[in-house]
């Protein structure tokens, strides 16, 4: 355990914090002005040039609310909730290397905070933790909107999960690896070698169930405005409900980053491209997929979600782990 | 050094955890910290350099755990404190104590004798979700499958309970249906 090590990471994990804050405060700003570009509104104009300024001021309004706590609720719980929706989003990042090593002043950066060759499962299981976050916002605000968002997100995110996990064994299969430096390296040989050429059901499914778990339109039913209020978050405010945005976001990132890295070739070369632009490009096409998504489709109801998970994706994901081993065993 | 200070960290932060789990009323509070406790044990793993395990304990436990709290949102409310009706009995106390007494002397074992070995021990050479692999498919093959073939009777189990009357759909009956069946 040298010293340098130590500073090192620190610093990476200071990087990815500030990093993924901000960026999450911009990404607001890009979804609000691309969702007015495609419903031909004008999104906000008028903090400064063009609006853009707009997130600081968001963020000025979110610091000096008044952080209120309702009497019902269940304080600590009340409390902690919007805080394990941050930390696990921010905590998943930690596995994903999010760029190609680069040297700087002879001293040599890995851009991955923890490399453990388990790193894709770390990555969706502390994901999956997240869901603790409007869980017990929900069952602590003593509230009967959000007690419905809780119990919507213990079953949306426990659904997808299935799917996630499913759709993600094939290409694990392939690979033989779970860690996403090895992903990465499997798909170094140009776009010929991506592995959604080999695995496009796979793709689909995770990217599907990826809006399921970051709770995006189509399927964000926990704080659906239309049935529950605003389902777990009805009682927060100020920065305790910024803190669930934040994850909200960040959430998005890392799946933006696992989408790319899994099937579309992560952080190599493309063309001309060099791989650290490459993979930003794709991060951030994913971003506004989310975005463009969400100005095209209504929601859908509950039973529709759960008909979709159970009944369309989770059987699909099986025949397409099937017929990859199958594939596998005899090619 | 960091080791240590994970280890001690991660163990009075367990203990704490389970602790309120037991002692506190409030089924949130021990909810709560019951999926606490099981994510901090997770921090063992990953000490122990056993990576695989520690993302399995996240995984599994969060899912079960979850379980446990669609259950309580579905029985109690959880923002009240809930009644206990059993007194504390003595010989509960005491056959517990010594359960958890005969456990920690378990596991004391490696250190008070050399003669006991880890029969599968950590290897650089294949990563440690390999390792979990070749023990499970080899060692432990019988198990293993009765494991999986009691879980299939449960998933089978559980969709005959659930699945009485699937073929209807409540959300697109018409309200009077409904009220017809809520008559009957």
């Amino acid at each position: 355990m040298e010293t340098a090590f130590i500073i090192e990471t620190i610093v990476k994990i200071l990087v990815v914090l500030g990093l993924f804050s901000a960026l999450a405060g911009f990404a607001t700003y890009v979804e609000r002005k691309v969702l007015a570009f495609m419903q031909r509104r004008l999104g906000p104009m008028h903090v400064g040039p063009y609006g853009i300024l707009q997130v600081l001021a968001d963020g000025i309004k979110l610091f000096t609310k008044e952080d209120f706590i309702p009497q019902g609720a269940v304080r600590p719980i009340f409390m902690i909730a919007p805080v394990i929706t941050a930390a696990t989003a921010f905590i998943a990042m930690a596995a994903i290397p999010m760029f190609p090593e680069f040297t700087i002043g002879g001293y040599t950066v890995r851009p991955i905070i923890s490399d453990m060759n388990v790193g894709l499962l770390f990555v969706l299981g502390v994901m999956g933790i997240g869901l603790y976050g409007p869980l017990l916002a929900g069952m602590a605000s003593g509230n009967k909107w959000s007690l419905l968002g809780a119990a919507r997100t213990a079953i949306q995110f426990l659904s997808y999960e299935v799917v996630t996990g499913l759709s993600v064994l094939a290409p694990v299969m392939i690979v033989g690896s779970l860690s996403l430096i090895d992903f990465n390296n499997y798909q170094a040989g140009g776009v010929g070698n991506w592995l959604v050429w080999k695995q496009p059901i796979a793709f689909i499914l995770f990217l599907i169930a990826g809006f399921a778990e970051t709770n995006r339109t189509p399927f964000d039913l926990l704080e659906h405005e239309a049935e529950v209020i605003s389902g777990y978050a009805t009682e927060y405010s100020g920065m305790r409900w910024g803190l669930f945005f934040i994850g909200e976001y960040a959430n998005m990132f890392t799946i933006g980053f696992l989408v790319s890295l899994i099937f579309l070739g992560g952080f190599n070369d493309l063309w001309f491209i060099p791989g650290a632009i490459a993979i930003l490009l794709k991060v951030f096409f994913f971003i506004f997929l989310f975005i463009w998504a969400r100005a095209s489709w209504p929601h859908v109801r509950p039973d529709q979600l759960m008909w979709l998970c159970w009944k369309v994706l989770m059987p699909i994901a099986v025949v397409n782990v099937v017929i990859t081993g199958i594939v596998m065993m005899f090619f | 050094m960091f080791e240590v200070v994970a280890f001690y960290l991660f163990a009075a932060l367990t203990i704490v955890m389970f602790v309120i789990t037991v002692t506190s009323k409030n089924a949130l509070y021990a909810m709560s910290s019951l999926a606490a406790g099981m994510i901090f044990i997770s921090a063992f793993f990953f000490l122990l350099d056993a990576d695989f395990l520690g993302v399995v304990q996240i995984i599994v436990y969060s899912g079960a755990v979850m379980a446990l709290y669609a259950f309580a949102m579905m029985f109690m409310d959880t923002t009240k404190e809930v009644k206990e009706n059993n007194p504390p009995k003595k010989i509960v106390f005491f056959l517990s104590g010594m359960i958890a007494l005969l456990l920690v002397l378990i596991l004391l074992t490696p250190i008070i004798s050399d003669k006991v070995k880890a029969l599968y021990p950590m290897s650089d050479e294949i990563g440690n979700t390999e390792a979990v692999g070749i023990v499970l498919f080899t060692k432990y093959l019988v198990p293993f499958e009765v494991a999986a073939i009691m879980l299939l009777v449960a998933m089978i189990a559980g969709i005959i309970l659930a699945s009485k009357r699937m073929d209807e759909s409540i959300t697109l009956k018409i309200d009077q249906e409904i009220e017809q069946k809520g008559a009957e």
